[in-house]
This record gives structure tokens, C-alpha cells and sequence, in this order.
């Protein structure tokens, strides 16, 4: 039970060499690989086929306290044929890259197209897409993880937790992931695309423990995960956004953050229990991303729209007639919300999506009415759409790719507005810094968050922190309620670096940008308990 | 080929462990061969087959060790990865927690391989839908679903002389069902090694009748009520409990295990005394391996019994600093229960609210093991012992020490996920505000 406590290796794929594998596979041969795919998906009757060839890295180093936990550099390599024969979709995967295991695997993907097919209702429309020819892409990074020795994380880690300790933390958990996604994909439509994404994500858990109360207390890392290389680890002096804690945007500085978790843990272990009631909340963006991924997010994905989603993440109150009605009031008029797979530094940042759509930038909410959803070629026709919206991932080689969301995006407020500012006009409030707890009902209405620390404003003054917080509300409500946010400058990505969907379950990263924002009259409750 | 028996599995891992230069040397060979699919809007949406196999090797010199996987099984290539293995632990640096490995053990077979289940198609899977399907078209309700079967091995062996094997099929179905208006949704999951217990058409007729019977739910406030949780709701709050089983955590002073002032709250009554638990890989019903991933003996171990905690897990290095057998954990639990069925559970109930499974549960406060999440597919308000009416559902906040404390009365267990789970009716169960959803 106690490796419980530590991630499930497992997922990443198989252990590998640090030093081996940064290479990607020779482009000639993945194109021949896929051709064999094609063709055979092809004769056994497909009439239209993809193959992804995949090599997916990740290296992985955890320590707590004075000692490295583990470190594990994993690869998986292996390819996922998806073909459509008699209107339904079939798909087949191996690790055996021959050429004739893939015959076999896009043979093997029609036979489980054409067994469904017996079952199926309405065949499956797929939206035209043009074929791209041979094209790459690569995320933009300065430093690849990969080629950061492991000793330099290792002690980046150690001193981490050694500031932690001395900054009267009881006990701390750090790590570094870092995610190297070789992706070939190519398809009957005469693509051939080629692409090398990465991602980063440093984080910790500080715990303070007060043996005398029987009491713990926790905070975890400010950081975010991002579609950048390790150069996200070298904080500048304009990443560093000061206030009543650093916060950081676009680099993080992990040692700073170790020592201000600390003494925000000793703190919060002494901090007063929140008054329920209704307050203004001030959402700082390391929590709000949170926020507007389950609330905005996952309500406005097609397949959650249409069912698609029914048996497992559930379906959303975002139905198609209040999209139809052009008028449906998701928020209020500064709520604007952008779907945005092309921004940089973020983790759905890609060229092309999983079935070879070229990525893009569109409305979802405008001026706080519902306007658009996010979608893949075989749902666009539903809303009336020519193309995808390029909104299409599989986790790796094995798995059939689906809807997944795109980067969801609050843009930051038009008129001139700081932190400060906001905050000295708020009566009764609660700052919120962090995300913690998180729970959404699997329509999208009602949610609960947590943070990791709060602050209680009075007056227009922060006068101290604040224990046992969580709010209440209803998506639709709570985003008419919101009466400000802040410029621009304010404005950072927070994002998941795991988020889950799909069964099998799969997970994708995905950003989520916005300034300091304040919602009005939250309902706030007080969790604390006895036991 | 990714399902190795027995003895094919011994001839790799020896052959490999004869590569083997290191002090320590591990190795475990894991293989899947399966197919699923899902469906929604009366219709497949996506389906697939996969099979993998892989091999891990550790090894260590002194407290060094290294690992390294491959998927390829020629002999220059199982070289290859002992000695890649090898190199690795020559970087890394040493784990103060190295435990050296265990020599041979005896370990029991346990019942959880089934032909029937390892004989599974791509038709059959679809007519296994298909049945499914019937059910909700016939009623002109809409149904959403997933079902999938595997067939696995696992074995491990060590330069000690420990070998382990271990195969096993599972075969899962949920489904959910709604009707046309989306005002009502049903829903069911169950899983089974063995193929013969699944009935995908008497599941679905299940889903299919809470859907109906949870159309136009009423709104009641929210507020503490008595609660019969269905097994399926019972298990979604006490899996995030039995997580907390770890003496490690419990003994650092950050879990709700641990006791004010210092240790563990082992051999304390933490529950009602209604409240026995345990976990047993050979149970027929909830079979699993009867060995741990580091080679330790899984046996039946009592977790709590009439209420009072008898056992944590020790993992061996936690064992070792506190001077106690290790215990490792096991997914197979089983809760006892009482001989009364649902039925009878909601007859002996006169005012009441029934669960039929909580969604989106997280934890909220770690130190209570306050938990939070909502109601879904089928929520009834219960009167004089019988339902009267669905009911809107409910978010909660409650924390399942508090509800192991309030329980009134306990029903046969059912297979629920890897355990055995009775239906629950549970005293002042807190729900502390309203969802829309459906």
C-alpha cells in the first residue's frame, strides 16, 4: 500500500537508459511502416485508415527529504492502427514494429471495424481534411530535459527539500517529470506528419506536522506543468510575480517556492477556521486554472455534449440548443473564454492533432454567451462545422485517440487592473492561492474547490490567513458573478498534467491561462471535522 | 505469445538471470492480451485489441541499483537489457531503503485464471453488447457502456532463488442508461474473472429500470439523513479509506492513522463494532495473487475486526525500522456483512435516502479523511420502508470514519470492483448542498 503514495511507474512505460534514446526514429522508415499499414488496412476494405507510429519518453526523478526515491528514464515504442470499414471504427495496437506486425495490426483493426459494424446504428461521418504531404513540427524549446543530467535534478531536488526542512517543514516530496512525445502519424488522406513535443513539470509537497496537537498541514508547489523544455527551471526576475507570496509565470523558481511552502505550511497549521457565509473571492491564476478546467473546460466538449461521454466522465448541462440560441448566458459580459492549441509554452501546443488536423485558435465563450464547442472530424458536422477543430489525442500508441480538450483560456481583463487594486475594493473576501481539493457533478453544475492557502480580506486589506475553506456554487452562476480581472500583465498558465478521460481511461496535459479574477457572493463553507 | 504458462515464463527469467553479473538481480515479465468496447448513443463509438509483453530487470551492486525494460525477446537483446540494467546501477545513487531480496518462498495458486474468459473474441464481445443495446432500444432509452477483458500472466524471479507466477483473466461491463429527455439515468458495473457470471442483458435491464424510475426527481433539502448505500457507493467512499492502511504514514504523523502525540492508532476502535474487514487473495470470489511485486507472501490478513484496528501495512524496509513482521497490501477486501438484501435493508428503513453510487469523490481535509462528491444514476427518497420518490442529487462532505461509526445495519456482500462490499444504512450521512445533474 505504501507505493500507493508514489506514482504508478508503470504508466509511463518501460525503464530505459538516460543516455540512450533521444533520437527519434530514421522519418524514412516510419513512412514505409505506415504505408504497409495503409495499404493493408486498405485491401482488407477500410475506406479510410491512420496509422501513429509512437516513442513516447519520460524520465522521472522523486526524492523526499535527503533521499532520491527513484529514478526511472521509460520508453514505450510501438504503433495504433484506426481504420473505418462498413461505417465503424476499428482500431489495433502492437510493439512489434515490422513491417508484417503492422499488416497484421491494420488487418486485425478492420476485422474489429466489421464484427461492431453487425451492432452499429448510423455510420460514422468524417469531416474532409486535406492531406498535408510530409510535414514536422517541434515543440519550441531551449533546453531539452532529456540531455539535463540526472545528477544536476537529483541535487536541484535534495536542495529543495533541504530548504524545506530548514524553513520548518516536517517532511517533502519533490520530483521532475519530463515528457518527450515522438509522434508519426499518417493517414489514407496523404499525411505524413512527423512531431516531436515536449513537457515539463517540477513539483513538491511540503507537510508540517504538530506532534503536540496531532495536526498536519500541507502545501504544495506553485509551479505549473508546460509544453517547454528545462529552461521552465530558470526563473528571470520578470517570471517572478510578487505579492503576498511569489508567484511565477512563464519560469519557476523551485528553490524560492520550497522555502515560502514552508512557512506558509507553519502558518496554515496556526491559522484561524473560515466563518461560513458568502464572500467575494479573489482567484489567483495558480488556482483559477483549476476552476475553469472542470467548469468550462469539460462542459463545453462535444462528445460530453452529445453522450458520448455518459457512461464515465458523464455528459454536460451545455446542451446543443442553448449553443443554437446564440444567447445563452454562460457568464457574465467580461467573461471571454479562448480554445487555443497553437499557444507557446503551453501543454496542448502541438502542430497537428491525432488525426491530422492542422491546430487553431477559437472563441468558446464571448462576451459571456456560449458560442462554440471543441470537436474532432467525425462530430463537426453536428455543429455545422466544415473542418475539425483539430481537438483529437491519444495518450500513446496503444490507446484510440478521441476528443480531448484544447488548451481552455480566461483572457485577461481589457482596462488596466492590478492585484492591489482589486483587492482594496473587496469588503468581505477570501484570496485564494493554489489548487487543492476539486470536485464537479458529471454534468457540470455543481463543484466544490479547495486552494492551498487563503487569505481574508476585510476592508480592502488582507488581515490573515485562513483554514478550512472551500466553496460551493453552480458553473452558471458562479461565472455571472464574476466582476473583475485583471490586465494582462497578470496574466499566467496553469495547467494538468494529467487529466483523465475515455475508456479506457487515458490522460492528456492541457493549459489554462487567466489573470487574478474576482466572483461575487461565493458560497463558502468550513471543512473542518472530528474523528 | 503475450500469454506465457508457467514454465515458459521460468525458461526467460532463468535464461536472463544466467546474463546476470550483478550482486542482486530481479526480473519480472509481464504480458496483456485483450479487447474492449465502448459504446454510446445506442451505438459503438470506439473498440480495440491489444497485445504487450514486457521484461524488467533490476540490478544492484551493494545499494545501487538500476532498471531497465525491453519488449524484445532474442537472446542478444535480453543481453542487451541486463546489461543496460547493470550500467544504470553503477550511476545511480545509493537507496538507503535497499531491503536485500528474498530466497525461494512457497507460494499458494490462487483461482484467477478462466478459460472461458481467455477465449474471448471481437464477436463475442459484440454480441455481449449487442444484448446491452436490446435493453435500452426496446425501452427507447439511451445507453452509453464499456466492456473489456484481459487475460494476464505476471511471474518474478530473483538471483535468491524466489520465482513467482501468477495468471488471471477479468472481464468488466458498466453501462448507463437514460431516457430520451435526459431526465432520468440508470446505471450498473460489474466485473468477474470468470466470463460465465456476466450477464450483460440482466445488468443492462438493471440500468435501464433506475433510469425510468429516476425520471422528474424532486428537490429536498440538503442536510444530515439516514443513507442505504448500494455496495457500489459503499465501496466508492471506503477504497479512498483503505488507502490509508499504511503504517509508514500513520507512524510519520500525516495520515488519520496517526495518533495525537506520536505512533499509530493500531489496536484502537476506530469503527462501529459492527465493522469487520479483510482481504484473502484466495477467495474464490475476489481471487488475486497471492504474492506481493517484492516477493512477500500475501496472505489473509484482518484488517479491522469488530471494529478495531488489527493491522496496518508494513512494507519490509518500514517492517525493519520498527521491528514487526511486514504486511503487504491486498485489493482483495472483503467486508462482512449481514444475510439482508437490499430490499430487506430499505423495508427495516423509515426515512431514508438510496445511493445508488457517488462520483467525482476527493479528498478534502487528509487529516479526517473528509471526503467530497455527489450523488449519481439513481437517487430515491425512502419512506416507511418503502421509495416514494427519486430525489435530486445531493453533493456530500463526510469523512468514512465518521461513517464506519454510524452504521445501523449491514447486507450480504456483493463482488464490487476486486472486493466484496455490503449494501450500508448509515446514520446522519452528510449532504451539504443541491446538483441539477443528471
Amino acid at each position: 500500500m505504501g507505493a500507493l503514495m508514489l506514482p504508478d511507474l508503470s504508466a509511463f512505460g518501460n525503464p530505459i537508459d538516460p543516455l540512450q534514446a533521444l533520437e527519434g526514429v530514421d522519418v524514412k522508415i516510419k513512412k514505409e511502416l505506415a504505408d504497409v499499414a495503409l495499404n493493408a488496412a486498405k485491401s482488407k476494405g477500410a475506406t479510410y485508415a491512420d496509422i501513429r507510429i509512437g516513442r513516447y519518453l519520460n524520465q522521472f526523478v522523486a526524492t523526499r527529504e535527503k533521499r532520491v526515491q527513484g529514478v526511472a528514464n521509460t520508453e514505450s515504442y510501438g504503433i495504433g492502427v484506426r481504420v473505418l470499414a462498413n461505417g465503424c471504427w476499428g482500431f489495433a495496437a502492437t510493439n512489434k514494429v515490422t513491417k508484417e506486425d503492422v499488416a497484421k495490426a491494420a488487418e486485425q483493426a478492420v476485422a474489429v471495424a466489421k464484427a461492431n459494424a453487425k451492432i452499429q446504428g448510423e455510420p460514422v461521418q468524417l469531416a474532409p481534411q486535406k492531406g498535408f504531404g510530409e510535414v514536422s513540427w517541434k515543440t519550441p524549446i531551449e533546453i531539452n530535459a532529456f540531455e539535463v543530467p540526472v545528477k544536476e535534478k537529483v541535487d536541484l531536488l535534495l536542495n529543495v527539500n533541504d530548504i524545506a526542512m530548514q524553513n520548518g517543514a516536517s517532511f517533502v516530496n519533490s520530483v521532475i517529470f519530463a515528457v518527450n512525445e515522438q509522434k508519426y502519424f499518417a493517414s489514407t488522406d496523404g499525411s505524413y506528419i512527423d512531431q516531436d513535443i515536449h513537457r515539463i513539470y517540477p513539483s513538491f509537497n511540503v507537510t508540517r506536522i504538530d506532534r503536540e496537537s496531532g495536526k498536519f498541514q500541507t502545501r504544495s508547489a506553485l509551479s505549473s506543468p508546460m509544453g517547454m523544455g528545462y529552461e521552465y527551471m530558470n526563473a528571470r526576475p520578470q517570471d517572478k510575480v510578487q505579492g503576498v507570496v511569489t508567484r511565477y509565470k512563464g519560469r519557476y523558481d523551485m528553490l524560492e517556492d520550497a522555502k515560502s511552502a514552508a512557512l506558509n505550511a507553519s502558518e496554515k497549521v496556526k491559522a484561524k477556521s473560515v466563518e461560513p457565509g458568502k464572500y467575494d473571492l479573489v482567484l489567483d491564476p495558480s488556482h483559477l486554472w483549476l476552476t475553469i478546467h472542470e467548469s468550462v473546460g469539460h462542459p463545453t466538449e462535444l462528445d460530453r455534449v452529445l453522450g458520448y461521454e455518459a457512461n464515465y466522465a458523464g455528459t454536460s448541462f451545455l446542451t446543443l440548443d442553448k449553443w443554437k440560441s446564440k444567447k445563452f448566458k454562460f457568464g457574465s459580459d467580461k467573461v471571454n473564454v479562448i480554445a487555443d492549441k497553437t499557444q507557446v509554452g503551453s501543454l496542448g501546443a502541438v502542430g497537428y492533432d491525432d488525426e491530422g488536423v492542422k491546430c487553431k485558435k477559437w472563441d468558446i465563450i464571448k462576451d459571456g454567451v456560449l458560442v462554440n464547442y471543441q470537436a474532432i472530424r467525425d462530430q463537426a458536422h453536428i455543429i455545422g462545422l466544415e473542418e475539425s477543430q483539430g481537438c483529437c489525442y491519444a495518450q500513446g500508441w496503444d490507446d484510440v485517440q478521441f476528443q480531448r480538450m484544447p488548451n481552455i483560456s480566461l483572457e485577461a481583463g481589457k482596462e488596466k487592473l492590478s492585484v492591489d487594486d482589486m483587492i482594496k475594493n473587496v469588503e468581505k473576501g477570501i484570496y485564494i492561492i493554489g489548487n487543492g481539493s476539486f470536485s464537479i457533478d458529471q454534468q457540470r453544475y455543481n463543484f466544490q474547490f479547495g486552494g492551498q492557502t487563503f487569505y481574508e480580506i476585510k476592508n480592502g486589506k488582507i488581515v490573515g490567513m485562513l483554514n478550512d475553506v472551500a466553496y460551493q456554487s453552480n458553473t452558471q452562476e458562479f461565472w455571472n458573478s464574476c466582476s473583475a480581472i485583471c490586465d494582462q500583465n497578470d496574466y499566467r498558465l496553469g495547467g494538468s498534467f494529467n487529466d483523465g478521460k475515455g475508456q479506457p481511461s487515458q490522460s492528456s496535459a492541457v493549459s489554462h491561462g487567466s489573470a487574478t479574477t474576482r466572483f461575487n457572493g461565493v458560497n463558502v463553507i468550513n471543512t473542518a471535522r472530528k474523528i | 505469445m503475450a500469454i506465457l504458462n508457467k514454465e515458459e515464463a521460468q525458461a526467460i527469467l532463468k535464461k536472463v538471470l544466467s546474463f546476470s553479473k550483478a550482486e542482486f538481480c530481479e526480473i519480472s515479465l509481464n504480458g496483456s492480451d485483450g479487447g474492449n468496447i465502448r459504446y454510446a448513443r445506442n451505438a459503438v463509438s470506439t473498440a480495440g485489441q491489444i497485445s504487450v509483453m514486457d521484461l524488467a530487470v533490476s540490478s544492484t551492486f551493494g545499494k545501487k541499483t538500476g532498471t531497465a525494460t525491453i519488449n524484445e525477446f532474442d537472446d542478444a537483446s535480453l543481453q542487451k537489457v541486463v546489461k543496460r540494467a547493470e550500467e544504470l546501477a553503477m550511476l545511480a545513487p545509493e537507496n538507503p531503503e535497499f531491503m536485500p531480496l528474498l530466497g525461494a518462498q512457497d507460494f499458494e495458486e490462487s483461482p484467477t485464471y478462466n478459460e472461458n474468459t481467455a477465449a474471448m473474441t471481437p464477436d463475442t464481445r459484440a454480441e455481449m453488447v449487442g444484448k446491452s443495446l436490446q435493453v435500452s432500444k426496446a425501452a427507447n432509452l439511451e445507453a452509453a457502456g464499456f466492456l473489456e477483458n484481459s487475460t494476464r500472466f505476471g511471474a518474478i524471479m530473483n538471483s535468491k532463488g524466489l520465482f513467482a507466477y501468477n495468471k488471471r483473466t477479468n472481464v468488466s461491463f458498466s453501462v448507463t442508461v437514460r431516457n430520451q429527455a435526459g431526465t432520468g439515468s440508470g446505471y450498473i458495473e460489474q466485473q468477474f474473472n470468470d466470463l460465465d457470471k456476466m450477464d450483460t442483458l440482466a445488468l443492462s435491464k438493471i440500468a435501464a429500470s433506475k433510469a425510468l424510475g429516476s425520471a422528474t426527481a424532486k428537490a429536498i433539502e440538503p442536510g444530515k439523513y439516514t443513507v442505504i448505500l448500494e455496495p457500489l457507493a459503499a465501496s466508492d467512499m471506503l477504497g479512498n479509506m483503505f488507502r490509508g492502511f499504511d503504517a509508514r504514514s500513520a507512524d510519520e504523523g500525516r495520515s488519520f492513522m496517526s495518533k495525537k502525540g506520536g505512533g499509530t492508532r493500531l489496536g484502537e476502535q476506530l469503527f462501529s463494532e459492527n465493522v469487520n474487514i479483510y482481504s484473502d487473495p484466495m477467495n474464490p470470489d475476489v481471487p488475486s495473487a497471492a504474492w506481493s511485486d517484492d516477493g512477500l507472501k500475501v496472505k489473509r490478513t484482518q484488517w479491522v475486526e469488530k471494529g478495531v484496528v488489527k493491522n496496518l501495512a508494513y512494507s519490509r524496509y518500514w517492517a525493519e525500522q520498527k521491528g514487526v513482521v511486514p504486511v503487504p497490501f491486498n485489493r482483495s477486501i472483503v467486508m462482512e456483512g449481514g444475510t439482508q438484501s437490499l430490499e430487506e435493508l430499505i423495508k427495516s428503513t423509515e426515512k431514508g435516502i438510496l445511493v445508488t453510487r457517488f462520483w467525482y469523490i476527493r479528498s478534502v481535509d487528509p487529516q479526517t479523511l473528509l471526503l467530497t462528491g455527489l450523488t449519481r444514476d439513481g437517487t430515491f427518497y425512502i419512506e416507511n420502508g418503502e421509495i416514494k420518490f427519486p430525489v435530486k442529487n445531493f453533493r456530500f462532505n463526510e469523512s468514512p470514519v465518521i461513517m464506519l461509526n454510524n452504521v445501523e445495519a449491514l447486507g450480504k456482500p456483493v463482488r464490487t470492483g476486486s472486493g466484496m462490499i455490503p449494501p450500508m444504512k448509515i446514520r446522519d450521512f452528510t449532504f451539504t448542498s443541491l446538483s441539477d445533474a443528471v
